[in-house]
Parts: structure tokens; sequence; C-alpha cells
């Protein structure tokens, strides 16, 4: 089976523009709700989906998703769900990238080789896992690999040239530059410091660096698709879903199709 | 009760703990946001270099004689040994001693670690620290070193705490700290120690986090034990010299475990010595408890792998107990692997049975303790009629009972 991850940033390279990647919390506001915001990402012309699974104590993230994840969870989500979501979401949509967002606790509550057998029968290409750094590798990685899932890798402002290599060891599928030293959907990064940075992380990988943290609007975005080969848009999306709960489906397609867009024009431009 | 003071069979030490990755056996660990990884990496290095160096460990012994009052005596209970003697069979029950930690400088155990991480903050160059708090002991106890060494400082206490502990909010303020209600979670202390992280990875680059008990991801573990350790040494001293020799048991109480790990560890390879740590069982197991280690299980969470009350999808659930110091979901991983290897036996008592002891030491020593404390003085009620008159325990006194004479007058039913 090829990998939906290569493959998709290979397309988007061939169209000479960044993917686009696009975060939503399973469950949120409700586990009905969800299937209909996946798809509305899909149809706004999201590249790659990444889906957060609830966590009670969300420490790396701010308060837009640290609410999204309490009210997904106040609404009864669990595990078996945000699963059962993936595997839907693989069956309408055969070729479109899927990543699990979230924290070790629930990953790891069954063990990692069930989370990693889920991961695989659900069609979950990926895995970005918070607060498991390089140094505590052998809880997940080594048996999502073994599943052929990827385990995203972050790389961070404060992570240095010496470490860097600590961080590149076993990362696979793409990297994640976190573009700000803080939490989800707080501050903004300066685009001069996320180019220097991209340049870096490129010199020293092959993979598909994607940027994330921070990105809110479709100037930014187009801004960051300029240099990198992925954007992330979380908190924005977490945000119109706060807002419209249940009927936030057609809000977050036209915001998707708003960000695509930006990365389509900026492409054209770029080779014109 | 019996098999208490069974030997136990030991490794060659078990003083040698964590490994080189901060690891206590399959606990502790490093758990964070890649972000926090170099700043934790270089506190590890910061902290070894000052392990090795004796002008660290002088101006730490320096400020705990002269600015925290140690060392703090180790008291002979007679009248609560009488009085448990008196209930128990003929040439049953034991000696208690109880090692003074509320007579530090601000009132509890507390202050030890905070000395110590203020030292390695200004060894690093940060000019501003911040800290959890529950009950507000660690809050007092960091803004009094913020203040003591010309810190910034910002206490992250939960919106519900901050109603509940108004006396010790005001404190902090008096001292020149920040308080900053948190709303988010359950408004409790699980919560303030999330939004400290989420405020210190915004921050890494000028803030230090005190954390406040043997917790969170290494080196924090192995730090606030070394610096919570000096309640050992003086116990184990201070007990040669009363009686002649090692006490038969250690009783502490254990939310996350700082006082009860500082008591334990310079007795670990004593194998002679017993030690029990008291996790809060609030309204019993079958209820509302914070007791991590009789009633969870290993998972992840705030930098390491230990135990905690978590439902079968990893979701962490609320703990409760009457002490506030003691309602926390977790544990210090050194503690969990103590239960798993059983050096450290642990003993659930309940907030009613804290209550009750909470005024017997009242009555009888003229000493309130705090009600964490008192949860470990039920238990040297229960274990001590059960020894023989000859045996001797240490119950760790880690901290006063003021602040918490409005929550037991409110138990109590009594209008002040």
């Amino acid at each position: 089976m090829a990998d939906r991850l290569s493959t998709r940033f290979a397309a988007c390279k061939a169209q000479g523009r960044a993917a686009l990647i696009t975060f939503v919390t399973a469950g949120d506001p409700d586990v009905a709700a969800t299937p209909a915001i996946l798809d509305a990402m899909v149809a706004g012309g999201a590249d790659i989906i990444e889906l957060g699974m609830p966590f009670t104590d969300p420490m790396a993230d701010g308060p837009a998703i640290e609410l999204a994840n309490l009210r997904s969870l106040g609404s009864g989500t669990r595990t078996r769900d945000v699963f059962a979501l993936a595997t839907e979401f693989r069956a309408r949509h055969a070729d479109t990238p899927l990543v699990l967002m979230g924290y070790a606790n629930p990953m790891l509550a069954r063990g990692a080789d069930w989370f990693a057998e889920q991961c695989k029968a659900a069609g979950v290409d990926g895995v970005i896992c918070v607060d498991v750094p390089p140094e505590e590798d052998a809880e997940i990685g080594p048996t999502l690999r073994a599943a052929g899932v990827h385990l995203v890798r972050l790389a961070t402002p404060t992570t240095d040239a010496q470490r860097l290599p600590a961080v590149l060891q076993g990362a696979s599928g793409f990297l994640y530059h976190v573009a700000v030293a803080g939490v989800t959907g707080k501050q903004q990064a300066a685009q001069a410091s996320i180019e220097i940075a991209v340049a870096r992380l490129k010199a020293a990988t092959d993979l598909p660096i994607a940027v994330g943290f921070g990105v809110r609007s479709p100037e930014q975005a187009a801004a960051i698709g300029r240099v990198a080969d992925g954007v992330v848009v979380g908190s924005a999306i977490v945000d119109i879903v706060g807002s419209h709960g249940d009927a936030a489906a057609p809000f977050v397609q036209d915001f998707v199709a708003a960000l695509r867009g930006a990365l389509t024009t900026q492409a054209q431009e770029t080779a014109a | 009760m019996t098999d208490i003071l069974a030997p136990t069979s030991l490794p060659n030490s078990l003083r040698s703990q964590p490994d080189a990755h901060g690891h206590f056996g399959a606990f502790g660990g490093r758990y964070v946001a890649e972000t926090l990884m170099p700043l934790i990496l270089e506190l590890e290095k910061v902290y070894k270099a000052a392990k090795a160096d004796p002008a660290f460990d002088a101006e730490f012994a320096e400020l705990l004689r002269t600015y925290v009052g140690r060392p703090n005596p180790l008291y002979y209970a007679e009248r609560l040994t009488e009085a448990l003697r008196a209930k128990a069979e003929p040439g049953k029950g034991a000696k208690i001693y109880l090692k003074r930690e509320e007579l530090n400088h601000t009132g509890a155990h507390k202050i030890n670690n905070c000395i110590g991480q203020a030292l390695l903050a200004r060894r690093m160059g940060k000019k501003k620290v911040i800290a959890e708090t529950g009950a507000g002991q660690h809050g007092v106890a960091t803004a009094t070193v913020a203040a003591l060494f010309g810190l910034e400082c910002k206490i992250f206490m939960g919106a519900k705490d901050v109603e509940r502990q108004k006396p010790n909010v005001f404190r902090m303020k008096l001292l020149g700290a920040e308080v900053i209600p948190v709303h988010s979670g359950s408004s409790t202390l699980k919560d303030s120690m999330n939004d400290a992280l989420r405020h210190w990875v915004s921050n890494v680059h000028d803030t230090f986090y005190i954390i406040g008990t043997a917790a969170g991801p290494h080196p924090y573990p192995e730090l606030v034990r070394d610096f919570q350790s000096v309640i050992g040494k003086e116990t184990r001293a201070q007990m040669l010299e009363a009686e002649g020799r090692l006490p038969d048991m250690l009783i502490a109480p254990v939310g996350g475990g700082s006082n009860a790990i500082g008591m334990f560890h310079p007795f670990l390879d004593d194998p002679e010595v017993a030690m029990i740590g008291v996790e809060a069982a609030g309204e019993g197991l079958h209820r509302k408890h914070a007791a991590s280690l009789a009633g969870g299980k290993s998972g992840i969470l705030h930098g390491n792998r230990t135990y905690l009350l978590q439902d079968e999808d990893g979701q962490i659930t609320e703990a409760h107990s009457i002490s506030a110091g003691l309602d926390y979901p977790g544990i210090g991983p050194e503690h969990s692997w103590l239960h798993e290897i059983g050096r450290v036996k642990y003993m659930p008592i309940k907030d009613d049975e804290a209550l009750e002891s909470f005024q017997t030491l009242s009555r009888l020593e003229g000493i309130i303790p705090a009600l964490e404390s008192a949860h470990a003085i039920a238990a040297a009620e229960q274990v001590a009629p059960t020894l023989d008159a000859d045996r001797i325990i240490v119950v760790n006194l880690s901290g006063r009972g003021d602040k918490d004479i409005f929550t037991v007058a409110d138990a109590l039913g009594v209008e002040m």
C-alpha cells in the first residue's frame, strides 16, 4: 500500500504549494457532529486531517483546544468513539491522510500494542503524541512503527542544533515545527523566525516540514506556505466549532476553503 | 498488620535511583512537550554540578539553619503514646516520636525544597519563578523564597482553592507574589499544575518552575527528594542520640509524597526500618478519594509515569480529600516504585479518621497538625497498639494545622 502521507505531500509539491493540514478535536461538541466536520474539511480542500484525541489534562494546549477537549469528554466521548470516527472516515475518504494527535495517557491506557493495532485497523497514518519526547520513544515509537504507523516528531524554537539529531532519530511521516515556544492557539510567530527555522530543519532532514501553532488566517497560511511543505491550522477551526457547535460544518468548510484558496493563489503567484 | 515489620529482600542499594534517564524502575521519566526538553536537560546538568559542589551544599545548609530554623526537634509524644497503650493489650503500644517539620519557617516541610530550587534558579540565571499550589502551603513557601532571593513570583492556584484558602492567598500577596486563579478543568491542584506548565512552556527562556512535590519530569523527583532528605537525615541522627538505635517504623503522609520520600530515603537501605506512606482515602476507597496507589494504576501525567487515578480510557479522574495538600490524582514516581517492590507499605486513611486524629493530637500534645499530617497520626494510632511497647515509631509531622482550622470547623459543624 502506498504511504498516504508521502503520496499527499508529493502531490502538493507537484502543484507547487504547501499541504493544508487541519485539526479538530474528536467528539467536539459530540461524537455525532464530528463526521460532518471532517467531511467539510476535505470538501474545503484540506490535504491532511489531524484528529485530536480528547484528554482531561491537555497541558500543551491553549484555552481553545482545552475547552474543546472538555466539551468532547463532557458529552461522553470514549476512545472507542475516536477509533470508530477514524474507521468511518477512512471508509469515506480512501486517500486523505489521517493523523491522531493527543497525549500519552489515553494512547497508552490499554498498552502501546493495543493502540498501534487500533490505529492500523482504523487506517490512521500517523500519530502525534505531545508529551512523549524522543527520550521516551520506547513507550510508543517502536510499536507504532512496527505497525506501519508514523510517529510524527515535533521540533520547537527551543530545539537547538545539538538536540535536533535526537528529534530526527526515528522521526517519520513529516516533521512538525512548533512555531512558538508556548501552547496552541495563543501567540503568533514572526514570519522571519519561521523562515529561518524551516531552512534549518530542511538542511537537516528530507522529511516534509509542516508548521503549526498560532496559524489563524489565510494570509498567514499563505506566507508560511511559501517556505514550508505543510501548514497546520487548529485553534481557529476549533473556535468555529466552539461557536457553532453541531451546526459548525458549513462554517468550517468555508474557512478551510479560504485557507486552501490562499495556498493555491500563493502557489500560482510563485509560479508566475 | 503482622507483616509490617517483616524483612524485605532487597537489591544492593535502594538509594541509587533514579537511573540516568530518570526512571525509578518502571516509573518516572521525562514526559514533557519538546519545548521543555532542552530546559529539563539543562536543569539536570546544573543540578548535577550543584550536587558535586560543596559550596552549594554549604549555602543550602546555612539557609536551612538560619532562615528555616533547622534542625527542628524530634519529640517524644508521651501522652499520645500512653493514651494508645491504655487501649492496647498488655506489653503493646509502640513509642511514638514526632519529627517536628511544622516548626519550620512557613509551617511545613515545603520550605526545604523551595530554598534548594531557588538556589538552582539563581545558578541558572532565572529571575522569575512560578509554582502551583493547592492549599497554598507550597505557594506561600515559594513566595517566601522569591522574596528572600529577590525573584519575581507567580503562583497558579485553582479558583476553588483561592476561594477556600483566602488567608494563604493574602499571605502570598503580602510576600510580593502574584496569585493567578486557574479556572480550567476542576479548578483545583491538578489544573493549577496544568496552567503552571502552560505558562512555563511559554516563558522557558527566563522562568524557573519550582515544583512543590517529588513528582514531575526528571530531575524534579530526584532533586526534590534530595532537598527534603534533610528530614530523614536529621531524624536518623536525633534518634541515634535519643535512643541509641534506629526507629522500627517511619510513618508519613503522601500526596505527591515529598515529605515522605524525604523522611524515608535516608533509611531505605536499613531493612530493620519499616515504612508506611499514608494515602488520603477521602470518603472511602469505593467512593471519592485521593489514594493513587490503592485505587489507581500506572499512567503518564505532568511529566512522569506513575500511579494515577484514571478511568479505563486513561482520562484522569478527580481526586478528593479533606486535606487540600493530598487532593491530587497522582503520586511521586519513587513512591510508585517503592510500592511495587514492597519496600514501603502504603495505607489509606479516610477524611473522618484524619479529622479525629487532628483533634486527638491537639488535645493530647498541644500540637495542631496539618490535615495532611493528621492522616499520618491516624495511621500511627492504628499501628502502634499492634506493636510491642519497646518498638519505636517516628511520625512525620509535616505541617501545622492553622491553615486547616476553617475546614475542620466546617466539617465539625462549628460556627467560628
